[in-house]
């Protein structure tokens, strides 16, 4: 019984219940105070990590406490590589997205002093925010499956209250395509949990015991199902992915951070965690049409991407083709591209991140999301041009950035995996490489668009970053070059629970240790 | 044989719940008869809560001190076991937070007698008259829906339907409000309801006439022994089910639900949302799984049909509702739909069924406080002609009243079953239940139960829509510039809508002790 996970969620919600019960008028304190939390979630969080021995058992720091013991339920939570990466990757983005969303409450105004989202409570804004911590960490540390699917649903509601009453003028139209969607999925995977349960008959919701417990193939194929397209509409995948440009556009930048940052990344988490490793025989007979959906994904996403006006739908769009990476890396079933997946998705968390944050900069000083009316922000902002460019490059993966090293890995594991499977690995391989030239297209299209050319009129106006906006982005930055240089951290945490995900899907043990020599 | 006839034994004391109950809604009467009209309510109130309060005690005695019966009362005509006694609670804890809602002015009206809108009305009302029948009434009904599900042969059972009904179709007429409206809703409500028992009663009949004994477990005897083929039989089994299955509102019964749910003064129709549905499912799982345990081939494909469309219709009508109270009775007849996935959840061995059982219990006690807690909100938001009905006055609540609107919104997230919040855990116990009794060996519906299940989720799913667009309404639109005042709430309101409030968060973060509770009344499923 490790206090460690227990502790990391307590603290943000009691600091959430603090800040929802600050007087009136105690805005300021209510940012002070969340900012506090949030950091001090950040150092825990470090500490913890520190301690964590990439070679030592599985599931690290857990807990089990007795919670619904009529339904056979505990509050399990413990951690492997993948989630401890994932809860400091969270822990990581929220002091930023507290910093980032500092004015986020006081409203949206248009160029032209329109109001489109009137003055909203604050100190609501920033509990919510930190609820919402304590539930991105749970999701993640949830050993339990059903402890999971309850965090996965819950989840949701911080969420749809933050773009709903804080986003942009379709804000109401975009959270609730955003919860119905999710809540669809959550649903189908309700019935599948339940199913889950009932099939493997061990009298209890803990993952390890329930590795395997399920042996009847049409069973799996019909669980897995419920569980995958609750997962997909998460990531989301192509598709059912057109709430994702709907939410990421209209909720406010630091919300959009964490919604594709993290929020999403437990539906890539959870196919890899829950999908494969309970139903190894389903998953292995659905891995081609999976296989196929994210090569479509990959290159619809890019190429919409290219086409789209707005610059935070844009961001969203290539994330849907990053998803699409991830979702190949899962399913490719090799260590390599298993780990890059992983690694992909703490590095796209970071590179999407800074993307959001300094494009809601550029918004925030003009008051249009769209790349038409900018043009020429270099010279006026040198700083924030020079953020959002290395942010651009990063989401193009470009040698030297953290992205890059995980969308390598993705497609050289993809190309390597034809080994043990079929040719169609190697055709997937192929056709999602094209995608590295689009995202090349989508990025530096718009970078054009926006920072370089003649300065426009209202552009002229704009004031660099001040303190505060460069502290939001200087540690994305840093980590994305960081990490670029030197993913070896990373890698040494991830790959060791890739290696039990894989042994636990029966993949033979040949390719499951291949690539341990990175 | 000799001539002496033979006194009934009568077990006071695990009676003693239903008999103060009765006993106080007569003394009401006598006050009514009685006590100068200026004086009647002050003693009505207290005479009301603390029969309501002191049959809770009585119940929870029964459990904690002396054992539950293992046989029928009162010469088994009633039968206090394990699940009744649950019930009982249940339903005495809601009526008597009804009666903390019904007790606030203004919700009724001043004369019924008066022709709406005539000076005879008008000057009721200057008077100050009140209809303190209202508490006998009630106490009456409540009275009445402790009998229904406890009773234990079909005669007992139609009494108490009747004892149930006859002082709601009078209370739903009594609104202060929309007098109209009030006044069809109760005509509406008396006539399809008095159908509906005669369905009921004709069925009894047949049902004698098959068995020879309205007694429930003597028709599970003779189903034993008998042709389970014959027509008085099936006839019979289909009309008593008609007339269960309207009470509970199931599709295709569910019509008069949103008029009376309307019409009715919001009090009454947090009593009927709840107290009538939780003992109307007890009454309902009492025939099907006790008297026709041994028809389940023949009911259940029945049911399922019920079940599915019930879940369907409550779902999707509810989202062309403009009425927020309309809107409420769609959501309950969609819980009604769930409640009967639990229902059919009979196959297999008793710790199977005693699973289903406990699952529906649960339900039943965490819907029913969250439904009062949620028409006692709808009390308080007023336009100057009453309550705030049409759902566009409701935008942008959650800017004029936070608190009050982000309490809505959780009962309305409960209602939805989002977890951490107690509706998730029912809606997953009957779930639960419907899965594991499909998986077990031998059933012929397994894969029909999963089937219903998948029904239900894309129920929850469409009924989340319209959950959520009130949300939106009252968080994410603006305020009307003339929108409706929010009631500064009497201590009683802010009493049902705190205690609703605890009971959906605290069940929701921690079923447990109410699952346990649940556990024990389920484990010794019915008495026979």
């Amino acid at each position: 019984m490790s206090p460690w996970l227990p502790i990391l969620m307590a603290v943000p919600v009691l600091g959430a219940i603090v800040v929802a019960l600050l007087p009136k008028g105690g805005d300021k304190l209510a940012k002070q105070v969340t900012l506090a939390v949030s950091l001090l979630v950040l150092v825990l969080t470090g500490v913890m990590a520190a301690q964590f021995k990439p070679g030592g058992a599985r599931f690290q720091f857990t807990a089990e406490y007795d919670w619904i013991p009529s339904f056979g339920v505990k509050f399990g939570v413990g951690v492997d590589g993948v989630a401890l990466v994932l809860i400091a990757l969270s822990a990581v983005l929220v002091p930023i997205v507290v910093l980032a969303s500092w004015y986020d409450a006081d409203g949206v105004k248009t160029a032209d002093g329109t109001i489109v989202t009137p003055k909203r409570s604050v100190k609501t804004y920033f509990s919510l925010l930190l609820v919402l911590e304590a539930m991105m960490i749970g999701v993640f540390a949830a050993t339990d499956v059903f402890l999971f699917y309850v965090f996965f649903e819950a989840m949701l509601i911080p969420m749809y209250f933050m773009i709903g009453s804080y986003g942009g003028a379709q804000r109401s139209y975009a959270a609730v395509k955003f919860l119905l969607y999710s809540l669809f999925g959550g649903l189908l995977m309700l019935v599948a949990v339940i199913g889950l349960y009932v099939a493997a008959s061990k009298g209890t919701f803990m993952f390890e015991p329930l590795i395997g417990a399920v042996k009847d193939p049409t069973t799996q194929k019909w669980l897995f199902g419920g569980f995958f397209i609750a997962f997909a509409i998460k990531a989301p995948l192509w598709p059912v992915h057109t709430w994702l440009p709907d939410a990421a556009a209209q909720a406010p930048a630091g919300a959009a951070v964490l919604l594709v940052g993290v929020l999403d990344k437990v539906g890539t988490f959870g196919m890899l965690r829950f999908c494969l490793e309970l139903f190894p025989d389903a998953a292995k007979s659905f891995t081609m049409p999976i296989v196929v959906l994210s090569v479509i994904s990959i290159i619809y996403g890019a190429i919409v991407a290219i086409g789209q006006t707005d610059m935070k739908r844009l961001i969203a769009y290539t994330s849907i083709s990053h998803f699409g990476f991830i979702v190949l890396g899962v399913f490719a079933m090799s260590n390599i591209a298993q780990t890059g997946a992983a690694l992909y998705m703490v590095n796209h968390g970071f590179a999407t991140g800074a993307l959001f944050l300094a494009a809601g900069f550029l918004i925030a000083r003009r008051g249009s999301p769209f790349i038409a009316d900018y043009g020429g922000v270099q010279k006026v902002a040198p700083l924030l041009a020079g953020f959002f460019l290395v942010a651009g490059l990063a989401g193009l993966s470009l040698p030297g950035l953290s992205s890059f090293v995980s969308e390598f890995m993705v497609m050289i594991g993809t190309y390597s995996s034809s080994a043990h499977g079929s040719g169609a690995f190697t055709v997937a391989a192929g056709i999602s490489a094209v995608a590295v030239i689009l995202a090349a297209v989508y990025i530096l299209w718009m970078v054009q668009r926006t920072l370089n050319g003649p300065t426009a009129e209202p552009v002229k106006a704009f004031k660099d970053l001040n303190a505060r906006e460069v502290w939001v982005l200087a540690p994305l930055i840093a980590l994305i070059i960081g990490f670029g240089f030197f993913p070896k951290p990373l890698i040494d945490v991830i790959q060791p629970s890739v290696v039990h995900t894989l042994t636990n899907v029966n993949v033979s043990t040949a390719i499951a240790e291949r690539g341990t020599g990175q | 044989m000799n001539d002496v006839i033979q006194a009934p034994t009568i077990e006071y004391g695990t009676l003693a719940p239903l008999l103060v109950v009765f006993g106080a809604a007569i003394i009401g009467v006598l006050v009514e008869a009685f006590a100068p009209r200026y004086l009647r309510k002050s003693v009505h109130v207290p005479l009301t809560l603390l029969s309501l309060a002191g049959a809770f005690a009585l119940v929870i005695v029964q459990v904690a001190v002396n054992s539950v019966p293992k046989s029928a009362s009162a010469m088994g005509a009633v039968a206090v076991d394990g699940p009744s006694l649950f019930i009982w609670g249940v339903i005495l804890v809601l009526s008597f937070v009804c009666v903390l809602l019904i007790n606030d002015e203004g919700h009724f009206v001043a004369s019924a007698a008066a022709v709406p809108g005539s000076s005879d009305e008008a000057e009721a009302e200057a008077a100050g008259n009140q209809h303190t029948e209202v508490y006998p009434l009630v106490l009456f009904a409540v009275g009445g829906m402790l009998l229904f599900p406890a009773a234990n042969d079909l005669l007992t059972m139609f009494v108490a339907l009747e004892v149930m009904s006859l002082p709601l179709y009078l209370l739903c007429g009594l609104a202060r409000r929309r007098r109209l409206l009030s006044q069809e809703a109760s005509m509406k409500y008396f006539l399809l309801g008095a159908f509906s028992s005669a369905f009921f009663l004709y069925g009894t009949a047949m049902l004698y006439g098959y068995a020879g004994t309205v007694s429930l477990g003597g028709i599970s005897k003779a189903m034993s022994t008998g042709s389970l083929l014959d027509p008085l039989l099936l006839i019979g089994f289909a009309m008593t089910g008609v007339g269960l299955l309207f009470k509970i509102g199931a599709a295709p019964f569910q019509a008069w639900k949103p008029d009376v749910y309307q019409g009715a003064p919001t009090p009454i129709t947090a009593l009927m949302a709840s107290g009538t549905l939780v003992a109307a499912v007890g009454a309902l799982l009492r025939v099907f799984w006790v008297a026709l345990g041994n028809l389940d081939w023949n009911w259940r494909p029945v049911i399922w049909g019920v079940a599915a469309l019930t879940m369907i219709v409550g779902a999707i009508l509810a989202i062309t509702q403009t009425d927020i109270k309309r809107m409420l009775a769609y959501s309950s007849i969609a819980h009604a739909g769930f409640l009967l996935v639990g229902v059919m959840a009979t196959f297999g061995s008793a710790e199977q069924n005693a699973q289903s059982l406990k699952a529906i219990l649960f339900y039943l006690a965490v819907y029913g406080i969250t439904t009062v807690g949620a028409f006692a909100v709808v009390t308080l938001v007023r336009d100057p002609g009453g309550e705030a009905g049409h759902l566009s006055r409701w935008a942008g609540l959650g800017k004029r009243s936070p608190v009050l609107a982000g309490v809505f919104a959780f009962f309305l997230l409960a209602f939805a079953g989002i977890p951490l919040t107690s509706g998730f855990f029912g809606k997953y116990a009957v779930f639960a239940a419907a899965l594991n009794s499909g998986a077990q060996p031998g059933d012929q519906m397994g894969g029909w139960m999963a089937g219903l299940v998948v029904v239900g989720v894309i129920a929850s799913a469409i009924a989340a829509f319209f959950y959520v667009r009130v949300i939106v309404l009252m968080f994410f639109s603006e305020p009307a510039a003339d929108g409706p005042a929010i009631a500064v709430p009497s201590m009683g309101t802010v009493a049902v809508i705190a205690v609703s409030l605890l009971v959906t968060v605290g069940v929701g973060l921690y079923p447990e002790s109410v699952l346990a509770v649940a556990n024990d009344a389920a484990s010794s499923l019915f008495i026979r």
